[in-house]
């Protein structure tokens, strides 16, 4: 590692393990297979090739890897799934959608080292079995469309991608399919939906488990970029090592990248849970703009509950029960879970004293608004009224009785919808209006009318 | 092409004159071909690549290229049409030469993303009160402009970010707007 040398001020910070993020910004690297191969580039594809299926998915279980597109699922136990008599063709899905509101990782890898990727890839379509992938590419990245397609190219004329890998009689397709701007297509049989040409509504699950009933109705597998990488070092190490790495049941390395009001922001590869939320705002992200203080964190893209910088928070239970101070929270799954809120996609958007929260939130509520499927009516419906609602609350036209129609809303589709988009649209109001209900109710004016109930229903529908 | 008529309303914008009429040509026929053949399970799954490769060229959908694709396909019409209509990053009527695509969301709107905007608004001479919901996109008078919030574009660490066609920008502040148009000359 230390013989690596990276762009000037691209340099990572000490604290930093760079595993998927080796080659980001590193001197004299380009994306071309030729430097790929320089570097030690698809060797453990030839590892992975003569080790049984099996026990690529046993090293990644026993590796830990929990998914990093945002519902941190254990990789390994997800192709697991993948029924045990299946006779139907099995497809492995890279998801490139990356589209959550404060996440920047994804972008990186497929820019500058989708070698890795593809490396990942044909690992992984060896332990499930798959032998047609697809790259379900956002359409916001048409740079980074052409680069992979081209890397997959270079890849099939080495013999890693293509017919008869290595000499070892393995098929594996791999194709760039680009999205179309919809968020929605980031959930996984919303993607499926719209790779089979269709708008991409999500299917019910069950019966709908893509592992099971996926892509044209056969077992589907779908990851997240960072996650395929992982598969590649998890391999290089040994599951057991690579366990090593975080901490336990959230192990590796991961990729936050911090947005918003802080000196540094940027992505920043660290080993799970061995980082506290202070260490990462005061210490690598170089603190507060001149001048400021931090006033809040959305932890994990912006559909993770916000969490106050004077927060503290009730964790554990019975005699493991102890508060922990906002600024003490490790960096993984389980701790921000148990604070209420997610690790999610590792988008991490910092706030400082100087933005309104009702501003915060009506500008998340425009997304969610924007981006709804509209399969599902609470959700529909909801996230346009919530944005209504926000609306008026910016633009000092509420009542304060307003924050309460519009808790109401958000817990009405929480819970309620074919899809987690719901729990995405309403945790971020649930969780504004809970911490700073005083901060939003001082806002709005008695002197505003309220608005009789056939108003609220017309402005629904307008 | 009746049900077609009803459900499938292009405006005329002055972004037009940049592109070239759709028509089937040799070129397009041969790309969608090769997209197809990725799909050896279902044709269908063909409907977002062939409806982009028509778009890049001549800027938007129109009706005949969905028709084409349709049959192309093998499919009805509306299947094509309730693809081009729920996708945000597909269009019924033509952009500018130069497309400029925001990114609204938070990251970006904290360091000053509709400024931007107003600022881009500002320059080519495009209505930013003509900018809403309902109409996503604005062109310029003169159609060499066109603006449209994008809905985080994922990268957020380089806030504020757009496209301007293919290509992408980082950290354009919006006193740094006249630099960034003056990028794309007509």
């Amino acid at each position: 590692m230390s013989d690596i040398k990276y762009l000037p001020g691209k340099e990572p910070h000490p604290r930093e393990h760079r595993l998927i993020f080796k080659n980001i910004d590193r001197e004299g690297w380009n994306p071309s297979i030729a430097r790929y191969l320089e570097d030690g580039g698809y060797d453990q594809l030839k590892k992975a090739i003569a080790m049984e299926p099996n026990d690529i998915t046993t090293e990644v279980k026993k590796s830990g890897l929990r998914g990093r597109g945002g519902a941190g699922f254990p990789t390994g136990v997800k192709w697991g799934f993948i029924p045990p008599k299946n006779t139907k063709p099995v497809y492995l899905i890279c998801n490139a959608d990356e589209s959550e509101p404060g996440t920047f990782k994804d972008r990186y890898i497929l820019h500058q080292d989708p070698h890795q990727l593809i490396e990942g890839m044909v690992i992984s379509a060896l332990a499930v079995g798959a032998h047609t992938a697809y790259i379900y590419m956002r359409e916001e990245f048409p740079e980074a469309a052409i680069t992979v397609e081209k890397a997959i190219e270079e890849a099939r004329e080495k013999g890693f991608v293509g017919k008869n890998i290595l000499g070892t009689g393995f098929d594996l397709e791999i194709w760039v399919h680009r999205g179309a701007a919809a968020y929605i297509c980031g959930e996984e049989t919303g993607l499926i939906e719209s790779l089979e040409g269709k708008r991409p509504y999500p299917r019910i699950k069950p019966p709908y488990f893509p592992a099971a009933l996926g892509l044209y109705m056969a077992p589907t597998i779908v990851n997240n970029v960072e996650s395929l990488c992982h598969v590649k070092h998890i391999i290089e190490m040994g599951g057991e090592e690579y366990a090593k790495l975080g901490v336990e049941r959230n192990t590796g390395t991961r990729i936050l990248c911090v947005s918003g009001d802080v000196k540094k922001p940027g992505y920043y590869e660290i080993e799970v849970g061995k980082m506290t939320m202070r260490e990462l705002l005061e210490d690598v992200c170089g603190g507060p703009k001149d001048g400021r203080s931090f006033k809040a964190v959305i932890p994990g893209g912006s559909s993770s509950k916000i969490l106050r910088c004077d927060e503290t928070f009730k964790i554990g239970r019975g005699e493991d029960a102890k508060d922990l101070s906002f600024w003490d929270i490790q960096l993984d799954f389980d701790t921000l879970a148990a604070c209420g809120s997610m690790a999610g996609s590792g988008g991490v958007i910092v706030l400082d004293d100087s933005r309104r929260m009702s501003w915060v939130l009506n500008n998340i509520n425009h997304f969610y608004a924007h981006e709804s499927c509209g399969q599902c009516t609470p959700c529909r419906e909801g996230s346009t009224w919530m944005q209504k609602i926000s609306d008026r609350i910016v633009a000092g036209k509420a009542s304060p009785e307003d924050i309460t129609t519009l808790e109401e809303v958000a817990y009405q589709i929480d819970g309620k919808t074919v899809c987690a988009f719901g729990e995405a649209s309403s945790w971020p109001v649930e969780a504004i209006i809970a911490k700073y209900r005083d901060e939003l109710t001082a806002e709005t004016s008695e002197d505003n009318d309220r608005l009789s109930k056939e108003q609220l229903q017309r402005e629904m529908y307008l | 092409m009746n049900i077609l008529e009803q459900n499938v309303t292009a405006e005329k914008t002055p972004g037009e004159q940049h592109f070239p009429p759709f028509e089937i040509s040799a070129d397009v026929i041969a790309l969608a071909d090769e997209r197809i053949s990725h799909y050896p399970e279902s044709k269908l799954s063909a409907v977002l690549p062939l409806i982009h490769i028509v778009q890049h060229k001549h800027g938007f959908v129109c009706k005949e290229a969905i028709t084409w694709i349709a049959e192309k396909l093998e499919i009805e019409p509306m299947k094509v049409v309730s693809v081009v209509t729920f996708y945000p990053g597909f269009r019924q009527s033509a952009p500018g030469k130069f497309h400029y695509r925001v990114c609204r969301t938070l990251s970006c709107a904290m360091e000053g993303s509709y400024e931007l905007m107003d600022k881009i608004c500002e320059i080519t001479g495009i209505d930013r009160s003509k900018l809403s919901h309902h109409h996503p996109i604005v062109v310029s008078p003169c159609g060499n402009y066109s603006v449209e919030f994008a809905e985080c574009l994922a990268s957020c660490g380089s806030a504020p970010v757009c496209l301007v066609n293919d290509n992408f920008h980082e950290n354009i502040k919006p006193e740094n707007a006249q630099d960034l148009i003056n990028k794309y000359q007509p």
